[in-house]
């Protein structure tokens, strides 16, 4: 490990480009959820609440594309050993997280007017619910573990494990749910869009596709910087 | 073939230790009673209705004993400071997995052999009709709870609060053990009982996922 990644993160130039993302970011998500509220169509049936769907359903896609990236930080991990790469996992297990977190929140708030209800076990919800519960259970078991190198490795692990759960947990739901009556059928989103709406849609996932690996990377440099100060004060304790 | 005996030698001294003092299997046995009797009380349910609830609860106690019973299994080692000496024993590390997971799955099945007929006392449930059926049933639910379980025991002892993290790390990941097992013993406790051989199909998968994961990163989890 060296010095470098504090000095570039407090050097003049890097903190100006860092602003300038941001700028960018906070920019680009602005005009999304103009988008969202005056350029998409309201929906015939559903009415205004229609365009919580903008962020609900684009939030699920990086959620697990965040949870992807954590998994590919874990393998990495295991096989290298590597700090940069533990760093890589715990950042985007928070971020998706946090997508998960928005899912998880927003679901409720359209289901209630539409549906009638908060919450229904369907398949995806349950899923969506098992899934934040495991990326909890990843990020608590970091807080448990002293060691900095023992905790990326058995946290490496269990989110390989956790990874490889997501697609039996779904298949295990979707199976379990389709031999029972729904209690709601929900129309494929996504499938019947109207073009205005299709456009706004794709507009968000590539929105928050740049949204989450902006987060990813301020995540990653604040991990690393933590890595440096703990390496800095254990060769301050040995010396 | 090393790993093999390896495995058995592994096993009989994992088997030998339980015997000894049969505290693991005393403690769940009585453990999973306890939930069987307290549930009765949250919902009274009925003949019917405790054909419809029962699977789940059975294998929601299971899950629960498990998530208790696996705890000791690589903190004893660690607390007799005897991990490195298992590790020096064996050429393949996965021997020890596989070894744990063996015992596992045998403490595992046979509670739930012993409890089967209590429970089908209890809750007027006739099980003798697909005995054989739900025994491997409950082979495979259990090789699901032993392989995922003794992997994260060995995660578990590594960390602080480790008794309240392991059913925390455990209990998620087995939503797929949990309906599936739950699913296909339903089937068998019918007036009609019948296979489901989909479901057993879907465990299957669950456990050979899980035992070739195990098989690939167990090793470091036994790294010093």
């Amino acid at each position: 490990m060296s010095g470098c990644a504090l000095a570039d993160l407090s050097g003049g130039s890097v903190l100006k480009k860092r602003i300038l993302v941001a700028a960018v970011v906070v920019a680009l998500m602005g005009f999304a959820a103009y988008a969202a509220l005056f350029i998409a169509p309201t929906e015939s049936k559903m009415g205004t609440v229609q365009r919580i769907f903008y962020l609900h359903a684009p939030s699920g896609m990086v959620a697990l594309l965040s949870f992807f990236v954590c998994f590919v930080g874990n393998l990495a991990y295991v096989f290298k050993r590597q700090p940069k790469w533990d760093w890589l996992g715990v950042s985007a297990a928070e971020v998706g997280m946090a997508f998960c977190t928005v899912l998880i929140l927003t679901g409720p708030i359209w289901a209630h007017p539409v549906w009638g209800i908060w919450w229904t076990w369907d398949a995806r919800l349950t899923l969506t619910f098992v899934l934040w519960l495991l990326y909890t259970s990843y990020l608590l078991l970091r807080t448990l573990v002293e060691d900095p190198d023992r905790r990326a490795l058995v946290s490496a692990i269990y989110g390989i494990f956790a990874f490889l759960d997501v697609p039996l947990v779904y298949g295990s739901i979707r199976w379990w749910r389709t031999q029972h009556p729904q209690p709601v059928i929900m129309g494929g989103a996504g499938s019947g869009l109207e073009p205005t709406m299709r456009k706004v849609f794709w507009f968000w996932v590539l929105n928050l596709v740049i949204l989450m690996i902006f987060l990813i990377r301020e995540r990653y440099a604040l991990e690393a910087m933590r890595g440096e100060v703990q390496f800095l004060e254990r060769e301050a304790e040995a010396a | 073939m090393a790993l093999l005996s390896n495995t058995a030698v592994l096993l009989g001294k994992e088997l030998r230790t339980e015997f000894r003092s049969r505290e693991l299997l005393t403690t769940t046995v009585v453990f999973i009673l306890t939930i069987v009797v307290l549930f009765s009380f949250t919902f009274d349910p009925s003949v019917s209705e405790s054909r419809r609830f029962g699977p789940g609860l059975l294998w929601l106690a299971f899950l629960f004993a498990a998530s208790l019973m696996l705890q000791p299994c690589f903190l004893r080692e660690q607390n007799n400071d005897t991990l490195s000496a298992l590790r020096l024993s064996v050429n393949d590390p996965f021997a020890i997995f596989l070894a744990k997971l063996a015992a596992n799955t045998l403490f595992l099945l046979f509670t739930q052999v012993l409890l089967l007929p209590v429970f089908s006392i209890l809750y007027n449930v006739p099980v003798l009709a697909a005995f054989p059926q739900l025994v491997l049933v409950m082979f495979m639910g259990s090789l699901g709870l032993s392989v995922t379980g003794t992997a994260l025991s060995a995660i578990s002892a590594q960390a602080r609060m480790r008794e309240l993290l392991l059913p925390l790390l455990l209990l998620p990941l087995l939503t797929p053990v949990l309906i599936a097992s739950t699913e296909a013993t339903a089937a068998l406790l019918v007036p009609n009982p019948a296979m489901r051989w989909d479901w057993m199909g879907f465990l299957l998968a669950f456990d050979v996922v899980f035992l070739t994961a195990l098989w690939l990163f167990g090793e470091y989890l036994l790294e010093e």
